[in-house]
């Protein structure tokens, strides 16, 4: 019993770990991002404005989606191991 | 009797958990929440950019300013004046019998004021060592990655006349 529900917790963590190096990708992609959108507009090329906003959108609810998967995972290990 | 009602968990205990597992999820989730609204941040700038660019539309009109006379410098002479206004100096140089140029004196790399050099026949920025061609503005060696803004001029009998920007980032 106590042996299953370590292995549960383990691959909690596990999860968690692998949406956390997930979100840090999706963050280093989206500052890139947004310094060839600031080059870009700085240089007066004002349309790529608009597909660097909506990509980094897109980066961005991957993220919230992320964090979500983290926050309802964590709850679930909390309500099955009330200590 | 009536049994004993489980009380809630003291406030400490919920803010402050002294159970490795638990201590280690909330740094976990807490790590996850600051990457999330760095995130956040980013995509607020890309907005930012957005909405910029979508207020910029056109760009005002410059003045007609008479910048000199024909034949007032030599060839290979040049002559500094401010445009489009008071604060930014503008370099004029004659490059042959009849053709004139003028750019923006304002390095674009880190805003050096650039001299033209009649041993190279470029325009010089003497901070780091950039080259920007005479002819069109545009880089010819070191750190600047965009041209200089040249200034479009006009012959209006015997004078020069300086009528707008090109390659401002602006237009």
């Amino acid at each position: 019993m106590r042996a299953s529900q370590f292995s549960k917790q383990s691959r909690g963590l596990t999860a968690i770990d692998g949406a956390m190096a997930l979100i840090v990708i999706l963050l280093m992609v989206q500052i890139w991002l947004l310094s060839a959108t600031l080059d870009g507009y700085l240089a007066g090329h004002s349309e790529v404005a608009l597909p660097g906003a909506l990509v980094s959108g897109v980066l961005f609810a991957a993220c919230a989606g992320l964090y979500l998967f983290v926050d309802r995972l964590e709850s679930r290990a909390k309500d099955e191991d009330p200590q | 009797m009536p049994s004993k009602q489980q009380a809630p968990p003291p406030l400490w205990r919920e803010e402050f958990s002294v159970f490795k597992n638990d201590e280690r999820y909330v740094n976990r989730r807490q790590l996850t929440k600051f990457l999330t609204l760095t995130s956040l941040a980013m995509f607020a700038g890309n907005i930012w950019i957005l909405i910029r660019s979508k207020l910029r539309g056109k760009a005002p009109e410059l003045p007609v300013v008479a910048v000199a006379k024909v034949g007032e410098i030599p060839v290979g002479g040049v002559k500094l004046f401010p445009y489009p206004h008071s604060g930014e100096q503008c370099i004029l140089v004659r490059v042959g019998e009849e053709a004139y140029a003028a750019y923006s004196q304002k390095c674009t790399h880190l805003s050096c004021a650039v001299f033209y050099s009649q041993e190279s026949g470029d325009l010089v920025c003497p901070c780091h060592e950039g080259h920007f061609s005479v002819r069109d503005g545009s880089v010819l060696q070191g750190p600047p990655t965009r041209p200089l803004p040249a200034v479009t001029l006009e012959r209006r009998g015997e004078q020069l006349v300086a009528i707008g920007m090109t390659n401002t980032g602006a237009d």
